[in-house]
């Protein structure tokens, strides 16, 4: 379980062409999913995100069971990206489980920001409604822009929302 | 006419729906009891053929009826709104058309 002011734990997972990546700083570790309307909900805004901050790693984590949610299987985590194109982050499959218990993450989707030293300085969901695009990531925008500065972080944590983790 | 919320506690979207379907039923004139059925595991979820977390019937039937093929298994169900946004939630009136529609 990781909390504000930690180290966040690495990482070294495959991506959907299975290239391994490790966890490199500053960042902001997505857990994230296929099937989860909530996650698909805020996956645009994540990803707009990630091309506003070209000086930032973005990585969308898959921790979930795939056997029993074939939808998130490797898999089909390539499909998705091959079909929707253009994705601006490796998007990782997490088949042990391993790095979302050490993050403690919760639920799809579930984020960390972490600064340049390795420490992670918020965690929690994108911003206050899944259902309003146009408040486009703004807590996770906010934490960035305070990361960036080396300023504290306003809001350092807020309730991840989203379906749980499927764990094995 | 009779009204069910299907739901998975792995989904938070559950209490959303029940706010949503009693509004619109209200609205409708509808003076009907929902009754509230968990699903708990997998074989129950097969059971009841539910194909994920919130699934509203009435008259059994479902208020935006499932794709052929959708497994049953408890999972989160994706929805569209009618304004192509996907939601956790049917949109409303989708609930109000099929309200209408079981009358």
């Amino acid at each position: 379980m990781t909390a504000i002011g930690d180290r966040a734990p690495a990482f070294a997972l495959p991506d959907t062409d299975g290239v391994e990546r490790a966890l490199e700083t500053p960042a902001v570790v997505v857990f994230t999913c296929n099937h989860c309307p909530y996650a698909l909900a805020w996956h645009d805004r994540i990803a707009g995100a990630a091309r506003d901050y070209p000086d930032v790693h973005f990585f969308a984590i898959n921790p979930n069971d795939a056997e029993r949610y074939p939808r998130d299987s490797a898999d089909a985590m390539r499909e998705r990206v091959e079909r929707e194109r253009g994705w601006p982050m490796p998007y990782l499959r997490d088949e042990s489980q391993d790095v979302a218990r050490a993050y403690g993450a919760k639920t799809t989707p579930d984020l960390f920001v972490v600064d340049g030293a390795g420490v992670v300085r918020y965690r929690g969901a994108p911003d206050p409604d899944h259902q309003d695009p146009s408040l486009n990531a703004s807590w996770l925008r906010e934490a960035l822009d305070s990361v960036l500065a080396g300023e504290d972080v306003a809001r350092p944590e807020t309730d991840p929302i989203g379906c749980s983790v499927k764990w094995k | 006419m009779t009204v069910e919320l299907l739901w998975w506690e792995g989904c938070p979207s559950h209490p959303d729906a029940l706010t949503d379907l009693e509004r619109v039923l209200r609205e409708e004139g509808v003076d009907a009891e929902v009754a509230r059925v968990e699903i708990v595991d997998d074989q129950q979820a097969r059971r009841e053929r539910f194909p994920g977390s919130p699934t509203i019937r009435l008259n059994g039937e479902d208020v935006v009826p499932p794709g052929a093929g959708e497994p049953f298994s408890l999972t989160c169900r994706v929805y569209q709104t009618r304004d192509g946004r996907i939601s956790p939630v049917p949109d409303p009136e989708d609930v109000r058309a099929a309200v209408r529609r079981a009358r």
